[in-house]
């Protein structure tokens, strides 16, 4: 098992759901694939995904819903299978 | 009203900061820590950090912005445009805490904020309306019927929409069958109110805009503004006389805008919106913004009003000095809105730090912006860097002293739409003024910038 950190490519707010009554797109312990939506971040008004580049399990978020992110930034930990 | 607080950021902070000025009137700028190095704090009397970069816990806060009115003993608060501005919450609190709001009553906010209610206080003083329901429809049954009188295609929209927000356009019965239920649960979950109401959809159709100054005893308007030219209904460039509008359209425009103003005592400056029809013998009413637009200089050009002033002096409880027949608009003013993006990554947000920036200037040519040399565009606020306002004695004019202006300008560090702009201002379809809301991205979508 390792530890694979997701990044965000742009900087921005950092939310775990679409909108607020949606449920999160991942919970910790979800199985993620590779190109699955684990947030959103956004940017001058607009909405870019932030997508898992690894498959295997959602260990943790390393930032809270609706904080700010810098580009690059870590936002969550994947434990990749094999 | 001796010290006002500016409830928000960018060219328009420092717009208000200006005016304010003019009138000997001390001004309080807020920041959020991401703001923390720009132009409006610096030029502002005193500011206030309000909170972190993210708006909601910053430029939307309403108890700290009243915090910060109380603590630098503001005593009035100008919104300016986009976060509080049109939170009837927000002039409540201000209202309740004793500061006055420079703009509308939370009331009329209030009224005009719901789109049913605004259009059903729009056709009560005599305005015309797109054909539609009165009122939100109750089911399908009523829906249809609704749509069958006024003629496929309709669009159904959300009461508690606004800015574009919440349209669904259906063809026919079947659809819009299937997508009524779906429309009212977006809107619910999009607006909290999943009331949604069916409209006649007029396309191809132009943005034409009235601006209208009140003091709750009489009101007047400042002619129109062309606002067609869209992308992602936010607009790109502004004008003003809108081209080849009918004097009779004109005239008609103007005075409902006046009555509806007139029908609620409307206080403040405030815009009318309405959707012109291709032949531009028709008008309807869309809605009314009760605040600053970002287009407000084009007018101030056109008409030698300083709108903002205005604004101040009505919320100091000045009563308007301006007669109807003093408004005399000259030539053509047009606005071109410089944003943080790259129009040949499909406008790609860009944000950063400006490295160097080098404006224009010259005759009839202003700038509002609150860029300089060092600014930091933070990613997390819009995008719009400043406005290129330009002035000529008629269209080709204006246009031409726009393309100098554009010539002049170099931003370094952020990539910006002046390419796209430029581009605009040379292409055959718009120097002939054949405006529509639709024709920018058609445009776009045939020639990459």
């Amino acid at each position: 098992m390792t530890r694979h950190e997701v990044v965000t490519p742009v900087p921005g707010v950092f939310y775990r759901r679409s909108d607020p009554q949606s449920a999160p797109f991942k919970s910790d312990g979800d199985e993620v694939r590779d190109g699955d939506t684990i947030a959103v971040v956004e940017i001058m008004k607009n909405f870019q995904a932030v997508e898992s580049d690894a498959a295997g399990r959602l260990v943790e978020f390393l930032v809270e819903n609706e904080d700010a992110v810098s580009a690059g930034q870590p936002v969550a930990v994947i434990e990749v299978d094999g | 009203m001796r010290r006002v607080l500016i409830a928000n950021r960018g060219e328009i902070a420092v717009r208000i900061i200006r005016a304010a000025r003019d009138l000997g009137v001390e001004t309080v700028a807020v920041h959020s820590t991401a703001d923390a190095g720009a132009l409006h704090v610096q030029l502002a009397d005193e500011a206030v950090e309000i909170g972190p970069p993210p708006a909601t816990r910053s430029y939307l806060d309403v108890a700290a912005m009243i915090d910060a009115a109380r603590a630098t003993g503001a005593d009035a608060v100008h919104p300016g445009y986009g976060f509080l501005a049109e939170r009837e919450d927000f002039a409540r609190a201000c209202e309740d805490a004793g500061l006055g709001f420079v703009g509308p009553s939370a009331q009329h906010i209030a009224l005009m904020g719901d789109k049913a209610t605004a259009r059903e206080t729009a056709r009560r003083a005599g305005v015309p309306t797109i054909p539609g329901s009165q009122a939100p429809v109750s089911g399908p049954d009523e829906a249809t019927t609704v749509a069958e009188e006024v003629g496929y295609p309709v669009a159904v929209k959300a009461a508690g929409g606004g800015g574009g927000r919440g349209i669904r356009i259906v063809d026919d019965e079947a659809a819009l069958r299937h997508d009524l239920p779906l429309a009212a649960q977006e809107a619910g979950r999009a607006f909290g109110d999943s009331r949604v109401y069916i409209e006649r959809f007029i396309a191809p159709a132009r943005h034409v805009e009235v601006q209208v100054l009140g003091d709750g005893a009489r009101a007047i308007h400042l002619y129109e503004r062309d606002c067609s030219l869209q992308r992602r209904r936010q607009k790109v460039i502004e004008e003003t006389p809108a081209p080849g509008l009918p004097a009779a359209t004109r005239e008609a425009m103007c005075a409902a805008a006046v009555a509806l103003c007139d029908a609620v005592g409307y206080r403040s400056a405030g815009t009318v919106e309405f959707l012109v029809d291709a032949a531009a013998t028709s008008f309807f009413f869309m809605e009314m913004n009760t605040r600053i637009q970002v287009e407000h200089p084009i007018t101030e050009i056109a008409c030698g009003v300083d709108l903002i002033a205005e604004q101040l002096r009505i919320a100091a409880g000045e009563p308007l000095e301006l007669a109807q027949d003093a408004i005399v608009p000259r030539g053509c003013a047009m606005e071109l809105r410089l944003t943080a993006e790259d129009p040949e990554r499909d406008f790609q947000p860009s944000p950063g730090t400006v490295t160097a920036v080098s404006l224009p200037a010259g005759p009839w040519v202003r700038v509002d912006t609150w860029v300089q040399p060092g600014t930091v565009v933070p990613p997390f606020y819009d995008s719009l860097l400043g406005k290129i306002v330009v002035w000529g004695e008629d269209r080709d004019r204006a246009i031409a002293r726009g393309r100098r202006a554009l010539r002049e300008l170099s931003v370094e560090g952020v990539t910006t739409s002046a390419a796209m702009l430029g581009a605009v201002l040379d292409a055959p379809w718009f120097t002939g003024g054949e405006l529509h809301t639709g024709a920018l991205e058609e445009w776009l979508k045939a020639t990459p910038v």
